[in-house]
Formats: structure tokens, sequence, C-alpha cells
């Protein structure tokens, strides 16, 4: 579980995030919506200790991220899978060196279980077929989906995402969604996903939180989420010419 | 000022906190490779052409019936050796492996590969940058001594086919008055640049924020920063030593 408590960031004295409090459950998919500019990124940078927030605090499993000693932050970035919104990817490896690479750097693990570490995320992805190709080989889809498997190779506790669906087909962003759901559900970790693509929010979204300008404007469950009085979700949902007509 | 306060912070984070040391050993020769073994090539070009263009202007200059032809060898081989080999050779390696750097960075910061590294718990600072600057240090020497060897024989190729001296001339010229500790001093100088050219560059490199545009702003920043310092080096290093 992840606690959020009152989480403010602000860049050139622009408030980019208000105090966000927010509490994200194990084995659910949490999803952080909003539009372009709302802070989601910002957000999500802050959880995983790339930005530090102005005030507020981050508590994983009873640990408070930015309270603790470099060791703590050391063990809970290490509890970590983070899926960037391109990837990233490192160019200069295959990959299956670049789902071995945290393996390589982090573990004692011989060369053996390293091996049957990566060809089990890589299955489990999909991709065994592509582990010798270089990221400038594969698709937009294939490297979200390495992403995804070099993100889960340590057995995470905490898996982010950050726009996993965006530049992506309909059919395979519904794939990586699927993965993502089913990854959360099977090795009982906390998912927190960033998104505005609306078939995630009513396919897999458990828990969802809507940000606007930097505040929360908005906490609940997905069958919850089209009766929602809030103006500003209301037109950030039904701007979507399908969901206008599913509208209540 | 702050710019080198940065720098120096940058610097700290580059040699604290590292990994295993067989993750740094299999990097290091990776960029050994990358850094020198790929500029073989562009240095050779250079220092045979500027060891040549030396004998011959050198020769066009000492038209004079008192001074020996040998001196032209003499002179050449010390204009190489103090400074044609290293600050030549390191200013041609500022523009090829730093912008190389840079960009490789500041592409890595913008496509967020350096924050996945970051998320790991990994001291990318140190993992990316450490063995450029140890291969910087090792390489830029030998490539600099090829090079000194490359000037002398530019020249000696250069002087005798044209027939501006003799190549027993050249031969005596380049052994007389011969100074051990001009070739110490020569390897001390790209030592310095390349400690200087690899950690301004990955500076450079490290902190590009935006797009493309900020990574090629990065790059000639990059060049620019590593040919002034080594300029300046430069001169701090004859003072000091000389």
């Amino acid at each position: 579980m992840i606690e959020i408590n009152n989480i403010s960031k602000a860049f050139n004295g622009k408030q980019v995030l208000k105090g966000i409090s927010a509490t994200f459950k194990k084995g659910e998919t949490n999803l952080i919506i909003g539009g372009s500019g709302t802070g989601k990124s910002v957000l999500l940078k802050c959880m995983i200790g790339l930005v530090k927030p102005d005030q507020g605090n981050v508590i994983y499993d009873g640990r408070d991220f930015y309270n603790s000693d470099k060791e703590t932050q050391q063990s809970i970035r290490r509890e970590m899978g983070v899926l960037f919104q391109g990837g990233a990817l490192f160019d200069s490896k295959t990959v299956e060196e670049n789902v071995r690479f945290p393996l390589d750097m982090l573990t004692d693990q011989s060369t053996q279980e390293k091996q049957e570490r990566v060809a089990f995320c890589l299955q489990r992805v999909g991709l065994e077929a592509a582990a010798k190709r270089m990221p400038s080989e594969i698709s937009g889809g294939m490297k979200k989906r390495v992403g995804i498997a070099r993100a889960i190779v340590m057995n995470p506790m905490y898996l982010f995402c950050d726009e996993p669906n965006s530049g992506l087909d309909p059919l395979t962003s519904v794939k990586i969604d699927e993965l993502i759901k089913e990854i959360t559900e099977e090795y009982q970790i906390t998912t927190i996903i960033i998104t505005h693509d609306m078939n995630s929010v009513m396919e897999i979204g458990q828990n969802i939180m809507f940000l606007y300008q930097g505040d929360k404007l908005w906490e609940g469950v997905n069958s919850d989420i089209t009766k929602t009085p809030v103006p500003e979700l209301k037109e950030f949902l039904f701007s979507n010419k399908l969901l206008r007509e599913m509208q209540p | 000022m702050s710019v080198i306060g940065k720098y120096f912070i940058f610097l700290g984070t580059i040699f604290s906190r590292g990994e295993k040391l067989s993750v740094y050993w299999r990097r290091l020769m990776e960029e050994c490779v990358g850094i020198g073994v790929s500029s073989v090539f562009i240095v050779a070009i250079v220092s045979t052409f500027i060891g040549a263009v030396s004998c011959i202007q050198t020769a066009y200059n000492l038209v004079s019936p008192i001074i020996p032809v040998s001196t032209v060898a003499l002179i050449v081989r010390d204009m190489s050796i103090l400074e044609l080999a290293p600050t030549i050779t390191c200013i041609v390696l500022a523009g090829k492996v730093g912008s190389n750097i840079a960009s490789e960075l500041g592409t890595m910061r913008i496509t967020e590969q350096v924050d996945a590294l970051e998320v790991m718990g990994i001291n990318s600072a140190a993992y990316l940058v450490l063995p450029k600057v140890i291969a910087a240090m090792l390489t830029f020497p030998m490539l600099v001594i090829f090079a000194g060897f490359l000037n002398i024989f530019g020249g000696y190729l250069a002087g005798t086919l044209t027939g501006v001296i003799s190549e027993r001339d050249y031969l005596e010229g380049i052994r007389d008055s011969f100074v051990p500790y001009n070739i110490f001093f020569m390897c001390v100088k790209p030592f310095v640049f390349g400690f200087l050219i690899a950690t301004i560059s990955s500076y450079k490199g490290f902190f590009t924020q935006g797009g493309a545009l900020e990574v090629g702003k990065a790059s000639t920043g990059a060049v620019t920063s590593s040919c002034i310092s080594v300029l300046i080096a430069d001169y701090l290093l004859a003072q000091l030593l000389l």
C-alpha cells in the first residue's frame, strides 16, 4: 500500500500540485487521470523520488520515503518497477539485456538464474522471440511490453506506469492494459497508472483519482465515475462522443 | 559561479557510491573502444598532415646559410612534442569525443533513460560518467603519443618527398638536443585534458532539459567549454611544469 499525504510542488512560483493526499491499495490498479498539464506526471515523479515535493510525504507500507535514510530509500527504490511513457529502454542494449539489466546491477544471481528470470519475464509479456533485437528494431507497443518486463523482473512490490497507452493503437492499448491488470492481480502488487485514456479508466481502473489544475477533485471506483457531479470531471469524461452517449 | 558549483557537486556524485566493480570494468572497456579506438583514424589524419605542414612552413621560414637544415626537423620535433600533439589532438578530441558524450547523455536524459537508472536505485552519474572519464584519461595519452609519432613522421614524409630536407638531415635534427622531460610533459597534458573534456561534456549532457534542440545546444556547449578549458589548462601546465 502507498499513502501520499499533502503533496505540494511548485516550479518557478507556479503551483503544480496543491496538497494531494490519497491511498493506493495493494493488488488493485489505481489510476490517476486528468487532462494534459494537470500535474499527473509530476505527482508520479514525486512518488518515485525523481522530483522532491515541497511538502508532504510518501509512505510505502509504513516507510516514509522522504524522511528515511539513503539506505531505506535505496531499498524502497529496489522494490519499485517503473514503466516510463516512452519505454526508456537503453538504446545500446538488446531487449534481453534491457530486461536483465536490473539483475546484473543489483543482484548476485548466477548467469543461469538471470537467464531463466529474463526468459520468464519476456514470455510473460509475449516477447520471447524478440529477445535478441535492439530497441530501434521493435514497435512502440513492443517497447512498452519490454518496459513492463524490465519493471517486473525484480519482483517489484510497487508498479508505476506513466501513460502506458500513449501513442498506441486501440488494440495494442487494450492488450497493455490487460497485461498490467493481470500482473497486478497475479503478484498482488500496488499499481499506479497515469493515464488520460478513457478505455483504461473503464476497463481496468479499480480506484480512480481525478486531478485538475494540481487539485484532487474526485476519487472513487470506476462504476461511480459516470455519475460524478464534478463538472470538470464530467467535461473530461464526456469529451469522448461514445461516452457522451452513455451519459446518465 | 553557480554553474561551477554545480559542476563540482556533479564531480562529487561521479566519484561517490558506485555499483559492482565487474559492471564498471565492462563499461570501461566499452568506453575505451568508443572514446579511444574509434578516434585513431581522425587523430592519424590530423597529426600526419599537421606534421607535414609544420615541416614545409618551418623550412620556408628558415632560409639562411648560417642555420643548418637539420634545425627544421628539430623544430618540428619540439613543436610536435610540446604543443601540436597534445593540444591540437585534444582539441580535435574535444570536438569528436566531447560532442559524442554530451549528445549521448543528453539523449539519455530526455528519453528518461537516466530516470530509469535512478528509480532502479543506481547512481546514474557514476554508472554513466565515471567509465567515460577514466577511459578518456587512459586513452588520450596513448592517442597523443601516437599523434606525436605521426607528426614527426608526417614532417619526414613531406620534407623528404618535396626535397626541402634530406633524410639524413631530418634524422639528425630530430635526435639533436633531445630533452626526455618533454615526453613526460607531453603525457601529462592529455591526462589533464581528458579529464576536463570528459567531465565538462558529461556535465553538459547530463543536465540537458527539453528536446532535440537542447541536445544539440548541449553538444555545441560541451565542445566550446571543453576547448576553452583545454587552452586555459594548457597555459597553466606550461607555467607550472616548464
